[in-house]
């Protein structure tokens, strides 16, 4: 679901320069599946797959595989195209460090929402 | 090409002090005041001011709130509590603009903080009023984030406020415009979207009092953009359903800020929401 992330925010300077001061880990979690991205420079340096044990990671944001994968739809339906449009039906949960989640916001959203094309 | 728009500065006493508002107007006719969204500005509506249909028989007037766009705090805001919008506050505020600029029984429109504040001018000043159109407009909504990080040292509020913003928009509005929309917010003040957002998300709680609006005193219109999760269009027709004789649209393709993130889109259903006014008038 998140494997072509790196492909797709890598090749697109006017997402990476939002990121350029993040140096993080986080996770992306569908369903029971684990995804964890490291962030270079605004740069996806990895993104690994879970299962994983005792990792480190600054925030995580976690949905089921149905509401990604319609969050995911080119174009999402109304209620489906942003991560706080889930947030407010409790349809996605952020965990961690929400400070660095909102410093990144704007990154965030754009990388993911990327992988709609 | 030189745009229809004016700007000028007026000073008006609020709350016992002065302050310096920055409005911009176009057109002649009857008074059409807009209220822009929370942390932003009147930008917002140029495409409105500079429209020449709605020009030729309204005078559209939008200003800066306090706080926001070209309208400063007022002098000592240093030493103040942090910015804090109210139902009071608001309601005075845009009441007390009309009646300085001479917009007699104005048209008021507002976008979402400004969609709220509508539903009780209905209430309290209906007489006044020649009409009322609610954009994106919800008698509440539960504070579903913690809205103080967009005001914090750690956080850049312009990104941050931006980032909020950018995502309230309907992923079908021209890019150009909604990149224009999520650029007034990054420009907004520390605090002030956060500030705005007390009256959206705490003070400004009006479901217990919108039965009690009468649009026959006043005619009341309600439009949502259906991609809005903010007002919801379920919002909005909630609160339509509690309001006898208000008028609700459902935008198709349109999201939180109909009047800035697709103007095009948006006056499609505005003119005739403002023909029925001018005609019933």
């Amino acid at each position: 679901m998140f494997e072509r992330l790196a492909e797709v925010v890598n090749a697109d300077p006017a997402i990476m320069r939002w990121g350029r001061e993040m140096h993080e880990t986080f996770m992306l979690q569908a369903g029971e599946t684990q995804h964890l991205v490291t962030v270079r420079a605004g740069r996806i340096e990895q993104v690994e797959r879970g299962p994983f044990v005792m990792r480190s990671w600054r925030f995580a944001i976690r949905a089921s595989e149905e509401c990604w994968s319609q969050f995911l739809r080119s174009p999402p339906a109304p209620g489906w195209h942003d991560l706080f449009a889930l947030l407010r039906r409790g349809d996605v949960k952020f965990d961690g460090d929400q400070r660095v989640l909102w410093a990144y916001l704007l990154y965030l959203k754009l990388a993911l929402e990327r992988l709609r094309q | 090409m030189i745009e229809p728009i004016t700007g000028r500065y007026a000073h008006i006493a609020l709350d016992g002090r002065e302050h310096r508002i920055y409005y911009e107007e176009a057109g002649a006719g009857i008074p059409l005041l807009c209220l822009h969204t929370a942390g932003s500005d009147g930008r917002q509506y140029r495409a409105v001011l500079n429209d020449e249909q709605i020009r030729s028989h309204y005078r559209v007037v939008a200003f800066d709130m306090p706080w926001h766009g070209k309208s400063s705090p007022p002098a000592g805001w240093q030493r103040d509590e942090p910015y804090r919008l109210t139902t009071d506050a608001y309601t005075t505020m845009v009441m007390t603009l009309a009646r300085e600029l001479g917009l007699a029984r104005p048209v008021v429109m507002g976008c979402s903080i400004g969609g709220r504040i509508v539903l009780n001018l209905a209430l309290k000043h209906a007489r006044e009023l020649r009409a009322l159109i609610g954009l994106q407009s919800a008698a509440y909504v539960e504070r579903y984030y913690d809205a103080t990080w967009m005001d914090h040292a750690e956080v850049h509020g312009g990104r941050a406020c931006g980032a909020l913003a950018y995502g309230l928009m309907s992923p079908l509005s021209p890019e150009a415009h909604r990149w224009e929309t999520v650029w007034h917010y990054m420009q907004g003040g520390p605090g002030v979207f956060t500030g705005d957002l007390h009256f959206y998300q705490v003070e400004g709680d009006i479901r217990g009092r919108i039965g009690a609006i009468d649009t026959r005193l006043c005619p009341l219109y309600m439009l949502t953009g259906e991609y809005d999760y903010s007002a919801s269009p379920r919002d909005t027709q909630a609160a339509g359903e509690r309001i006898a004789g208000a008028k609700v649209t459902i935008m198709k393709g349109l999201g939180h800020f109909p009047m800035s993130e697709n103007p095009e889109a948006f006056l499609w259903y505005l003119r005739p929401v403002l023909e029925e006014i001018r005609c019933a008038a």
